[in-house]
């Protein structure tokens, strides 16, 4: 009796102290994109032992985060697809970015190894258009003089669910191929010619490990975990690039932001000699009139101590930071567009 | 007299009180059916606007141009709950018959759980084992085998030829008969068990032997019983979600072979539905699971009517 007794007092005390911490704080939730959801968490943890404010992160995909701001079920939606000024204007939306970073394709060919298969846009559109369907096809032994390539199917393994990844990479495929660009287009989702679909980049990366003969597209830091061989791709110069934080770096240095109307920049196929031709910006969501005004300064304050202090973490897992003067531009807009209900500025100096 | 009068009085006041409480919570599954059903259907208005019955039969689903069709999904829910019986059904049917007639007395009692433990499992257990152990042997060993032994055969060949991945309707027809295995084998073995001890004796008695007696005594007795076992795995069949999605390869993509990847409603909707952006796409996903709703309600109803002239003929032969 005195055990169950002890036992439910402390229980109470746990409750109550829960109660209390979470009264103090104001938690903050975003859902959406998974290509930054490692970045994201990352964050969030540091952040939370620096202040005791939690976030809430959930990475359902790029068009579930902009469906759950539309809706304004969270504080903040994360797309890798830019949303056009217009369709921001519709939604009384804005965006901004946070990092950059890369998908890259990958594939399981029994006896090659990481980064040893050369594609250039062309092939690696003709393979996703099923138009190439051996690896021994005359046009990837064209690129790859020397290595013995198999004469077995290709198996192309896709995106089940909607998502960033997906409108990256289709995007740089409508770039480097008229064919692509009539048939099938870019988007969240698309209809896919050929191929086997995974959920998620966790479902891409282990249906690719256990299909022999495939090739699939991840974000670069789940290429890495999952030890995926990737493929050399060769860029709008011609140089054959290897995925790597300074190839995404060089692809993020001719973004023009300052230019971009609602921050609205996608930055497959860039010039630039070393730069890696499938990198994109990830964005952040808002509502540009918050019902919650601490909430909305509480996001604003997350993100502005991401750009502060956040860069190492983000480098530490490939991806690129935002340079400073694009966090000024960052800044100022903020300040332009986020206002309370009742029409005050919500960011902080 | 006053006494027994009381007592007699509130017996029928609680009586009363009783059914009119289960006449309630009749009801309420009655509202809750109906509810559904009108949600699903003005959900499902934009998409019937837009593309009317083609819907049902057209194989596109273009999120980029807002072109969709359920023929896909469709087919993959049909195909692969018609895998998991016809392996299913057979199965189930002899592990029942073997635990309650033929099987040594201390066996009994542990393959009885062991099977109401495989039917405890959850089903995301069951499609995570289907990926990553049964689809790789699947794909060294079996589909193999099938591509060459079936894959020649003239006109069914179409359907066992193809590229041997490890994933695709026949893999995931396959995880699903693993899982309706349990519930309706388990069915089975409590409905034979119920069948009198007098009747199989006497059955025996007259020089039967086990099957005979299972053929002529055990089945006719239980025949609702197997039938509801064999619905309640079909029902499984038809809306499992998970280990579907695991497996199945998630390709809007219409192809004759079994070997080739495909979708089922339950494993489109479990995977777009967070994504779906813009009205038609959603109402497109909500038509999908009307859809469903639909077929199970003609599953139901061709089980009932099955029942009621298995019952009808009952009459006629005595």
């Amino acid at each position: 009796m005195q055990l169950l007794n002890r036992t439910l007092k402390c229980t109470l005390a746990a409750v109550s102290f829960t109660v209390a911490t979470s009264a103090f704080a104001v938690d903050i939730t975003g859902a959406g994109a998974t290509f930054p959801y490692p970045i994201y968490a990352k964050w969030a943890e540091s952040y939370n032992v620096k202040t005791g404010v939690k976030l809430n992160y959930q990475s359902i995909g790029s068009g579930g985060g902009i469906k759950q701001i539309t809706n304004k079920t969270v504080d903040f939606g994360a797309s890798d697809k830019p949303l056009k000024q217009d369709e921001l204007d519709k939604a009384g939306l804005m965006q901004f970015p946070t990092v950059v970073g890369g998908v890259v394709p990958v594939v399981n060919i029994p006896g090659i190894e990481d980064g040893v298969l050369k594609l250039n846009g062309e092939v690696l559109a003709n393979i996703f258009l099923k138009k190439v369907t051996k690896w021994s096809d005359a046009s990837i032994k064209a690129l790859n003089p020397g290595v013995d390539l198999p004469d077995s199917a290709i198996t192309v393994v896709h995106r089940s669910d909607g998502s960033g990844t997906t409108f990256v990479f289709a995007n740089y495929l409508t770039k480097v191929s008229p064919e692509w660009n009539d048939k099938v287009g870019a988007d969240t989702s698309i209809q896919w010619p050929t191929g086997i679909g995974g959920k998620g980049n966790e479902g891409v990366a282990s249906y690719v490990q256990r299909v022999k003969g495939s090739i699939g597209y991840v974000e670069f830091a789940y290429a890495k975990q999952n030890a995926l061989p990737f493929v050399t791709l060769q860029n709008k110069e011609g140089e054959f690039v290897k995925p790597s934080i300074q190839s995404f770096q060089s692809a993020a240095q001719y973004a023009d932001w300052k230019n971009a109307p609602g921050f609205y920049e996608i930055l497959t196929n860039e010039p630039g000699k070393a730069t890696w031709p499938i990198a994109g910006a990830t964005f952040i969501l808002l509502q540009k009139s918050q019902d919650k005004p601490e909430n909305g300064k509480e996001v604003l304050k997350f993100f502005n101590w991401a750009y502060a202090n956040g860069g190492l973490m983000a480098k530490g897992l490939d991806y690129v930071p935002m340079p400073a003067d694009v966090v000024k531009l960052i800044q100022a807009h903020w300040k332009a567009n986020l206002k309370a209900a009742d029409g005050s500025v919500i960011a902080a100096e | 007299m006053s006494n027994s009068n009381h007592k007699f009085n509130s017996g029928a006041f609680f009586d009363k009180i009783f059914r009119n409480s289960t006449m309630f919570f009749a009801f309420v599954v009655f509202s809750v059916i109906f509810a559904i059903m009108a949600t699903l259907v003005v959900s499902s208005l934009p998409a019937l606007k837009a593309f009317g019955a083609g819907f049902f039969f057209s194989d596109t689903w273009n999120p980029v141009t807002i072109q969709f069709g359920g023929l896909v999904p469709i087919y993959g829910t049909l195909v692969t709950a018609a895998i998991a019986m016809v392996i299913g059904i057979p199965v189930s049917f002899g592990i029942a018959m073997f635990i309650t007639e033929l099987c040594p007395n201390w066996l009994k009692r542990p393959l009885g759980v062991a099977i109401e433990l495989l039917a405890g499992i959850p089903s995301i257990i069951y499609g995570m084992w289907g990926l990553f152990v049964f689809a790789p042997l699947f794909a060294d060993y079996g589909q193999p085998w099938i591509n060459d032994h079936l894959g020649s055969l003239p006109f069914i060949g179409v359907i066992f030829a193809g590229p041997t991945m490890g994933i695709g309707m026949l893999t995931a027809g396959i995880i699903l008969a693993i899982m309706v295995i349990p519930f309706t084998s388990s069915v089975m073995r409590d409905v034979f068990e119920v069948v009198p001890p007098l009747l199989k004796e006497s059955a025996y008695g007259l020089g039967a032997t086990t099957w005979e007696v299972l053929k002529n005594i055990v089945l006719p007795y239980t025949k609702i019983g197997v039938v509801g076992g064999i619905m309640l795995g079909l029902g499984r069949a038809l809306g499992e979600t998970m280990a579907v999605t695991f497996v199945i390869g998630n390709a809007h993509e219409l192809s004759a072979s079994l070997l080739m990847p495909g979708n089922t409603i339950s494993s489109a909707l479990a995977n777009e539905f967070t994504e779906a952006v813009g009205d038609v796409y959603t109402s497109s996903l909500i038509t999908l699971g009307l859809t469903l709703f639909i077929i199970t309600f003609i599953v139901l109803a061709c089980a009932k009517l099955l029942l009621i002239k298995l019952a009808a003929q009952e009459g006629k032969q005595s």
